[in-house]
């Protein structure tokens, strides 16, 4: 408590306040957009990394983060279009209330249930980050392998519609992870010397997430403009504040643990909450129509899942997001290993973090309860002004890490790999949170290896270890089961989040 | 012969289009209805609905106009208009205009400023005002 009122003290000095109120700004920003969210947003600022304090930037990332999740419920209910991955079930609910006017309460449902939802999550986050880094740091180098491992099968295999496509994904990434001659060994350098300290992960995070992401614009770039729903302000009747706090409350219950699982994210827990309101309900007559309770619950369950996040990316290092990993690498630029000693030799940059969390969440809902509908205006913003921005700061990062042309020509290269990958379909998730986890993977397998001399067996010598390969076995003999028991329910399932 | 209005889903386009059904009414000619976008932006508010202009065509053919409209996504927003009055041979074309800030010169291109440049016959700007509202 002591230390989180001295975060509290770190967070509201002047500095820090205008980094967090630019954060939740831009976060917001990114998050109606759609296509440009906040992975892009903090992959693209990572140069400020250089000059910025660690905390500040930091609490601006994290205010991003946020940010990104209160943003994206505005376009998924004016527009029918999620402005983010995380508010693709808030469309279902949301964009029928717009329609049937009640736009004003379906907007103002999703912030206060954003608020209720960030709030319990990141006490949640306050109370149990540093518990777990301290049984975290009991743990060898076998059990974080096996921990990595289960990461990256999870969000291969859990996440996203085709595994094979999600392991194509993810192989490509631990394959860009391989170049450079970190073990002593040159490996996939092809005999050129600037490939030798490998790919920044700058350069590959910015190239798939915005050249990739801006081709692909331009690829689309004349289309009918959407009808946008006029909108007032966002306002609630007593009806649905009465409808809309148990909904928030179980949002919230399974948006944390889920961000806080390595097969992280927001979607499943917001399906999950959208489909328990749907069967709880006492209004099932309007679901499908417009319920309150199809917004209220996912739209809890998008933020509790962020801050369910930062509990593995502070107290183990393992990002489970796209913006989590991206918040890493600016970890990483720091020279900070977040980790179970990460909390313990930071306290002031941690809780100053933690801190600035609360402080977002109510900017957050104050910048989005009464101004909503000034933020629909960005949508009018024509795409080739904004995606020439994106290009020009995707250009001076990718330059910046080490004022090499060479690292220009990388970007186009990853960047073309990025728009193939939308093309077909490819998750990005998996090849980023690839990149970030593969050295670190090599990294616990070799020390394991060191110390067992060589014995393959201590891979499986702790009993961390051996319950993470049971619930990895579980979780495949699970996917085996169900994708032979249901071959056609599966495709159902898909075709509501995309309607 | 024809009169062509560029019409914008807003005030100026609620002018332009007013001015335009009378100019049309008193010439005897069709009236022709340019409704047009870069489709660039998610969002553009002055690309109308499809239910609006179905009300603009009805509330036209109610004052006994023969009516058509162009509606659609294009490259170029005044070359469409340009290209329609050359297609329909139009006697008269119909933009609304208005005040731009020095910054909003410098950032945005004028629509109405290149049909009245480019187009091959007499243009008629006007200017919003609470009479002129047809819908």
């Amino acid at each position: 408590m002591e230390l989180l009122m001295e975060g509290f003290a770190t967070a509201l000095t002047p500095t820090n306040l205008m980094f967090a109120v630019i954060g939740v700004l831009l976060g917001t920003a990114v998050g109606v957009l759609p296509g440009i969210g906040p992975a892009m947003t903090v992959a693209l600022l990572l140069p400020v990394t250089y000059s910025v304090e660690p905390s500040s930037a930091l609490i601006m990332f994290a205010g991003i983060y946020y940010g990104g999740m209160y943003g994206g419920s505005t376009t998924s209910i004016l527009l029918n279009t999620p402005g983010e991955s995380s508010s693709v079930v808030t469309a279902l609910e949301g964009n029928k209330m717009a329609k049937a006017g009640r736009a004003s309460q379906a907007l103002a449902t999703a912030a206060i249930g954003s608020f209720v939802a960030g709030t319990i999550g990141t006490v949640l986050l306050v109370l149990l980050a540093p518990n777990i880094a301290d049984l975290v740091v009991q743990l060898g180098a076998p059990s974080y392998f096996a921990i990595m491992v289960l990461a990256l099968f999870a969000v291969t295999a859990v996440l996203g519609s085709s595994k094979l496509r999600g392991f194509v994904a993810l192989f490509l990434g631990l394959a860009i992870g391989l170049i450079g001659t970190t073990t002593g060994q040159a490996r996939l350098t092809f005999g050129s010397p600037k490939l030798a300290d490998g790919i920044d992960i700058v350069v590959v995070a910015v190239a798939i997430f915005a050249i990739g992401e801006a081709l692909w614009v331009a690829a689309h770039l004349r289309r009918r403009p959407l009808d946008i729903i006029p909108v007032g302000q966002p306002w609630m009747s007593r009806s649905d504040w009465s409808r809309s706090w148990k909904p928030w409350l179980r949002g919230t219950a399974f948006g944390f643990p889920f961000g806080a699982l390595p097969a992280g994210g927001a979607e499943v827990p917001t399906f999950l909450s959208y489909i328990t309101e749907r069967r709880l309900t006492k209004h099932p007559e309007e679901f499908g129509k417009g319920a309150i309770e199809g917004v209220a619950g996912p739209e809890a369950a998008n933020n509790a899942s962020a801050a369910g996040t930062l509990v593995p990316l502070l107290s183990i290092g393992l990002p489970t997001t796209a913006t989590a990993a991206v918040i890493l690498v600016a970890m990483q630029n720091y020279g900070l290993q977040p980790g179970p000693q990460f909390l313990d030799a930071n306290p002031e940059l941690v809780w100053g973090l933690l801190a600035s969390l609360f402080i977002a969440n109510a900017l957050l809902l104050v910048i989005n309860l009464p101004m909503a509908p000034l933020w629909a205006k960005l949508l009018q913003i024509p795409r080739p002004y904004l995606y020439a921005g994106i290009l020009f700061f995707a250009s001076l990062g990718a330059y910046s890490v080490n004022f090499d042309a060479f690292d220009l020509g990388l970007l186009g290269v990853l960047g073309v790999l990025g728009l193939a990958m939308r093309r077909f379909g490819i998750p990005v998730l998996p090849l980023i949170i690839g990149v970030i986890l593969g050295p670190k993977l090599e990294e616990q397998l070799t020390t394991a290896l060191q110390i067992s001399s060589g014995d393959v067996s201590t891979l499986w010598s702790e009993p961390v270890a051996i319950v993470v390969y049971v619930i990895m076995a579980l979780l495949l003999v699970a996917m085996a089961v169900s994708s032979r028991r249901s071959p056609v329910a599966a495709p159902k399932d898909e075709e509501k989040v995309s309607a | 012969m024809t009169v062509v209005v560029a019409w914008s889903a807003d005030e100026y386009g609620a002018a332009a289009l007013a001015h335009g059904a009378a100019q049309a009414g008193q010439r005897r000619e069709d009236l022709v209805v340019v409704n047009v976008t870069r489709g660039d932006a998610l969002v553009d508010k002055r690309y109308a609905a499809d239910d609006e202009i179905a009300r603009v065509t009805t509330a036209l053919e109610a004052l006994g106009l023969d009516v058509r409209v162009v509606h659609g996504v294009v490259d170029d927003v005044s070359g469409a208009v340009v290209e329609e009055i050359q297609r329909s041979s139009a006697t008269l074309v119909v933009v609304g205009i208005r005040h731009r800030s020095p910054v909003g010169k410098m950032l945005l291109g004028s629509v109405a400023q290149r049909i009245i440049l480019d187009a091959p016959c007499p243009v008629l700007a006007v200017k919003p005002d609470d009479a002129a509202d047809l819908v």
